[in-house]
């Protein structure tokens, strides 16, 4: 069998394994472990977005809270049906235009994601000419400008109230389903002549623009589909959780999910994937540290945020034994996982010798 | 034909005058050199004419139009591609990229035909990989194709970057120091490397060079800057003549 053939014969096959664990997990497992999972998916889609944004393009922007919230918040209002509407906005009363729009959960989630991908154009226009520490700085300005907008439009987005009873559509297939679909058409952009623009612009600015890639249109256009994703994240993020507030969407959000990048290495998504399930369910499981421990003889109360502590310090050996992520700029791909037992396979012959 | 004119540019940073009224005229076909000491204001000239600085006076024309104040990529698509001073590769990207890179400035398909690979954009890509496959035969780089650019020794990053440069599909190739950094056996080869592009590419090549052999080796013309100035403009026989140039650049020899 051909490699091509045979690497799309094991995708369907991964898929399906996915497939089987999700209806596993979704008949066996409780609510808090599902919602835990949920969240990995929507990691991996934020982590995903903002690589192609940070890691592929290299811009080093730190706005994703910022286009986060505003897919949260467009996919709330426009799935809220009118009641609850009502219930939620009592100081003031919300926008008529908006009091009785109730949109199915895709489209909602999709407008979503073209709310944030234009104000990503709107931000990106002016900010796209900076470069390094000060696109860094100006993204983290517009992301706090964006928060501090949503607080203080009562009518449209009930303020620093925030919104309540948001119908709870995310479950395990549509955050998995988004996911993968996201990593599908990622591999298509990083893959296409686009994609190779892009990483030319993180490699060499200079060159690539005189390579005649025009810099502004390629930025722009990584940015805008960064920040799409991560409106639609966003989105599932709110109908997970049910409720959303504007401090939510501060900047240890953004932090987050910069975390699972630089974790994963920045240009590879699947290194974004991997990272996000270790970042996500890696704090969970560590919940255990903050509790009070008793091990036979040796007794402890809870220290409250010694996971975090633990947390950082594994974090700081990653960085300090893997300094380019996890996975560096390299896919996790079939033939790469091949090459990598043959490897093995063949070293161990030489040994037994 | 000229392809290339330069009007009396001229390039001052704050109070410093890095480049003064530089008129070049350059005709299809042939191969011109501009040196001059370290500082003179080559490299600036060509960052000017590339698009990378906006001349503070004067006026830019290739291929008859006037491309003054351009941005370097719509530059670039006119048909002009330049190499760079200290190599400037795409470093964590494999050969074959750096160049299949070069040609996304002619691409009609738009992202999402790209993406889904539609037929529009199959054909285009695999007339790019059929360049880029063409190129690397050019320059004896097809065994490393798959390689990363950065693992190249330092003779092939240089002729990669000219590939690169050819691969944009210019009228006009501008050098900057080819052979900087390269021994007297890499010097020969590269000398007949430019003839050879030249010829079979049908180009005109403007280069900034050191190795007075290579210059005197190639040029049909040379101009000579010193601290921005045109100090002289010549056959490599006038040049290597020509009393300022000795003094200001070629160096008088002691024992005469």
């Amino acid at each position: 069998m051909n490699p091509k053939k045979r690497n799309m014969m094991l995708n369907l096959a991964a898929i399906l394994v996915l497939i089987l664990f999700l209806v596993y997990a979704n008949r066996n497992l409780g609510s808090y472990n599902i919602r835990v999972l949920n969240l990995c998916a929507i990691y991996a889609i934020l982590g995903m977005s903002l690589n192609l944004i940070n890691g592929i393009t290299g811009l080093f922007s730190l706005g994703h809270a910022g286009f986060m919230a505003v897919g949260a918040y467009a996919t709330a209002l426009l799935t809220m049906p009118p009641a609850v509407k009502e219930q939620n906005f009592f100081l003031e009363p919300i926008v008529p235009i908006l009091a009785n729009i109730t949109l199915p959960f895709p489209v909602a989630i999709t407008i979503g994601g073209f709310f944030a991908a234009f104000v990503a154009f709107i931000i990106g226009a002016p900010v796209l000419r900076l470069r390094g520490d000060y696109l860094a700085i100006a993204t983290l300005g517009f992301s706090e400008i964006i928060r501090i907008v949503i607080t203080n439009t009562q009518s449209i987005t009930n303020g620093a109230l925030g919104l309540k009873s948001i119908p709870g559509t995310t479950n395990l297939w549509w955050s998995y389903g988004i996911a993968l679909l996201t990593l599908y058409l990622m591999f298509a952009i990083v893959n296409s002549s686009y994609g190779k623009a892009f990483k030319s612009i993180r490699e060499d600015e200079i060159a690539a623009e005189s390579m005649g890639i025009s810099l502004f249109k390629h930025k722009v256009l990584a940015f805008v589909i960064g920040a799409f994703f991560a409106g639609v994240g966003g989105g599932l993020l709110a109908s997970l959780q049910g409720a959303i507030n504007p401090l939510m969407f501060r900047f240890i959000l953004t932090f987050n999910v910069v975390l699972v990048v630089v974790l994963g290495g920045m240009g590879s998504m699947t290194g974004s994937v991997i990272s996000a399930f270790i970042v996500t369910s890696g704090l969970e499981t560590l919940r255990v540290l903050d509790e009070a421990i008793n091990i036979g003889p040796i007794q402890m109360a809870g220290i409250p945020g010694l996971r975090m502590v633990v947390f950082s310090t594994m974090l700081m050996i990653v960085v300090i034994f893997f300094q380019r992520g996890l996975m560096g700029t390299n896919e996790l791909s079939w033939n790469r996982l091949f090459q990598f037992f043959e490897k093995r396979f063949s070293k161990k012959g030489v040994s037994s010798k | 034909m000229t392809l290339l004119k330069t009007n009396a540019i001229t390039m001052q940073f704050g109070g410093l005058t890095a480049v003064s009224e530089l008129s070049l005229d350059i005709a299809q076909g042939e191969i011109i050199a501009v040196i001059g000491p370290n500082g003179a204001g080559k490299t600036t000239a060509f960052n000017m004419i590339t698009g990378v600085y906006k001349p503070t006076q004067g006026t830019i024309e290739f291929a008859g139009k006037n491309i003054t104040g351009l941005k370097p990529h719509l530059i670039t698509k006119q048909g002009m591609a330049r190499t760079f001073q200290n190599i400037r590769l795409f470093k964590d990207l494999t050969v074959e990229d750096n160049l299949f890179i070069a040609q996304h400035l002619h691409l009609n398909a738009n992202l999402y035909q790209a993406m889904f690979r539609l037929p529009g954009y199959k054909k285009e890509e695999k007339h790019i990989l059929e360049k880029t496959a063409f190129l690397l035969e050019k320059v004896g780089l097809s065994n490393l194709a798959k390689e990363k650019s950065s693992s190249l020794p330092y003779g092939l990053q240089r002729k990669l970057e000219i590939a690169r440069a050819l691969a944009t599909d210019p009228q006009l190739l501008l050098l900057d120091e080819p052979a900087a950094g390269m021994n007297p056996k890499e010097t020969e080869d590269l000398t007949h490397f430019i003839k050879n592009i030249r010829d079979e590419f049908d180009l005109t090549i403007l280069l900034i060079e050191h190795h007075m052999q290579v210059v005197m080796d190639i040029s049909k013309r040379i101009y000579v800057l010193d601290y921005g100035v045109t100090i002289a403009e010549g056959t490599p026989m006038e040049i290597q003549n020509n009393e300022r140039v000795i003094q200001a650049y070629l160096g008088v020899d002691e024992d005469a």
